[in-house]
């Protein structure tokens, strides 16, 4: 377990280092979702009660669209100069590559969320924030994290894999979706806290799946 | 020893190996020769465990990659075209993370050693991307040299090195061998396969066509036996295709 616990820390770590130096995943996807939620604040005249309603779809939203980038690019990363095959020569379980590369991934997304979510609050004079709002964030993230790096493997090796990613992601993750903007539009504006328990549920589930179809057939969709 | 049997793979119609067996023993320097096309990759990332091979076994000693992947590829190094390294990382920061993943104890010694192997200690802060092609490729070296591994699978390792560096990866391929490691080379250089190895193999329809130790050949009559076996059998099919 710990040379498995290492080497996800040591991707991890190596990835962080390297966009330390170049900036250029986070910088983009900061950038990116910071257009979008100002698109979404001015494009539409709007009273402070329908932005509150709002408030759960456009963040959700936001943070899909986002998220696909560094899902693409933290992978195409191990692409040039095929550094993949120096990972998957490594004497470790690879699924420790899946998870390294799902713990970075969903660090950007929950830095993306940090900035984003603040900055839609302030812009709307809105109060957003909550604990259970927080636990939503972590589960929908990781979930779709999980989601993401599994089927950004699957277009590694594709030609066309910027424009396949989304398209694949996309209708996987709209029961997440569906999931992260009830719970949180319950958080937000009040609701039946049984609901709210069984889209919490539902989001555990779904990160559990992802995690086990990860940990089943990472080893074989890397491998070919 | 490195026991290869029976091995088959194809990439879609074209089945690139088929039925190939292979031993390497201790101490021994192997140059695989072949055309372009012949699947020397192919083979070398089959014996990587960077491949699954439709048929056939693969054991290096007691270990395989079905039985004990990780064990397995614990003991291969690997040098392949490309330099397998990351361009914003500096050539110390490549070494400390493949240490990471292998789990070297004291790893900032066995980093020092390896870089100042393939001399590039002065520029071990330096980042890859900064490198020339030889020194990308010396750092590829260090790399598949980290974790001291009993063998070596070398695809055209010269590339891109001046004749320093070849002379000081010729060297380390020697060292190797001398300290009871096998090496498995790929080489279109018949003077230098000869010259390096204890046994040349030549790869050719998917299988070990020709075998031979290197005592008593030259460059000239490998070419020789070269062009018999392979351009004028009129089945060089893959001609141009890197497999």
């Amino acid at each position: 377990m710990k040379p498995f616990i290492g080497a996800i820390l040591a991707i991890f770590w190596k990835d962080l280092l390297a966009e330390r130096r170049t900036r250029e995943i986070l910088g983009t996807m900061l950038v990116f979702a910071l257009t979008v939620i100002l698109v979404f604040v001015f494009a539409f005249d709007l009273s402070v009660e329908i932005r509150r309603k709002a408030a759960a779809g456009v963040i959700w939203v936001t943070l899909c669209f986002a998220g696909t980038i560094s899902l693409n690019r933290s992978l195409t990363l191990e692409r040039d100069r095929e550094a993949i095959n120096a990972l998957l020569l490594a004497p470790v379980d690879r699924t420790a590559i899946f998870f390294g590369k799902a713990l970075v991934n969903w660090v950007y997304l929950l830095i993306t969320a940090a900035i984003i979510v603040p900055v839609y609050a302030l812009l709307n004079n809105l109060s957003l924030f909550s604990w259970g709002g927080l636990g939503v964030i972590l589960l929908g993230t990781l979930g779709y994290i999980l989601t993401g790096t599994l089927l950004s493997t699957l277009t590694l090796q594709l030609r066309a894999r910027d424009m396949l990613l989304p398209v694949l992601l996309f209708p996987v993750i709209i029961p997440l979706l569906l999931a992260c903007v009830r719970a949180s539009t319950i958080l937000l504006q009040g609701g039946n806290p049984a609901e709210l328990d069984t889209w919490l549920v539902m989001l555990v589930g779904y990160d559990l799946l992802f995690a086990a179809v990860g940990l089943l057939v990472f080893d074989r969709i890397i491998e070919e | 020893m490195l026991n290869a049997v029976n091995l088959t793979r194809s990439f879609g119609n074209r089945q690139v190996l088929r039925g190939l067996s292979l031993t390497v023993e201790p101490a021994e320097i192997v140059s695989l020769v072949g055309i372009n096309g012949a699947g020397k990759t192919t083979l070398l990332r089959v014996l990587a465990n960077l491949l699954r091979p439709e048929q056939g076994m693969v054991r290096f000693g007691s270990y395989t990659p079905l039985n004990a992947p990780a064990e397995y590829r614990r003991h291969i190094g690997v040098v392949m075209h490309t330099s397998m390294l990351y361009d914003n990382l500096s050539a110390r920061e490549n070494l400390r993370f493949f240490s990471r993943l292998y789990q070297i104890a004291d790893s900032d010694k066995r980093i020092r050693q390896v870089l100042e192997m393939v001399a590039l200690n002065s520029r071990a802060d330096e980042l890859v991307r900064t490198f020339s092609r030889g020194m990308q490729q010396r750092l590829a070296i260090a790399r598949a040299l980290l974790h001291d591994p009993d063998l070596l699978l070398l695809d055209e390792p010269y590339t891109g090195l001046d004749q320093r560096s070849s002379e000081l990866c010729e060297m380390l391929i020697r060292q190797a061998a001398a300290d009871g490691k096998m090496v498995l080379l790929t080489t279109h250089d018949f003077n230098q396969a000869v010259a390096i190895s204890t046994r040349v193999d030549l790869l050719h329809d998917g299988k070990i066509s020709w075998s031979s130790p290197s005592a008593g050949l030259s460059g000239k009559s490998l070419r020789a036996t070269f062009n018999e076996l392979t351009v004028f059998s009129g089945s060089h099919k893959g001609h141009g295709v890197n497999t």
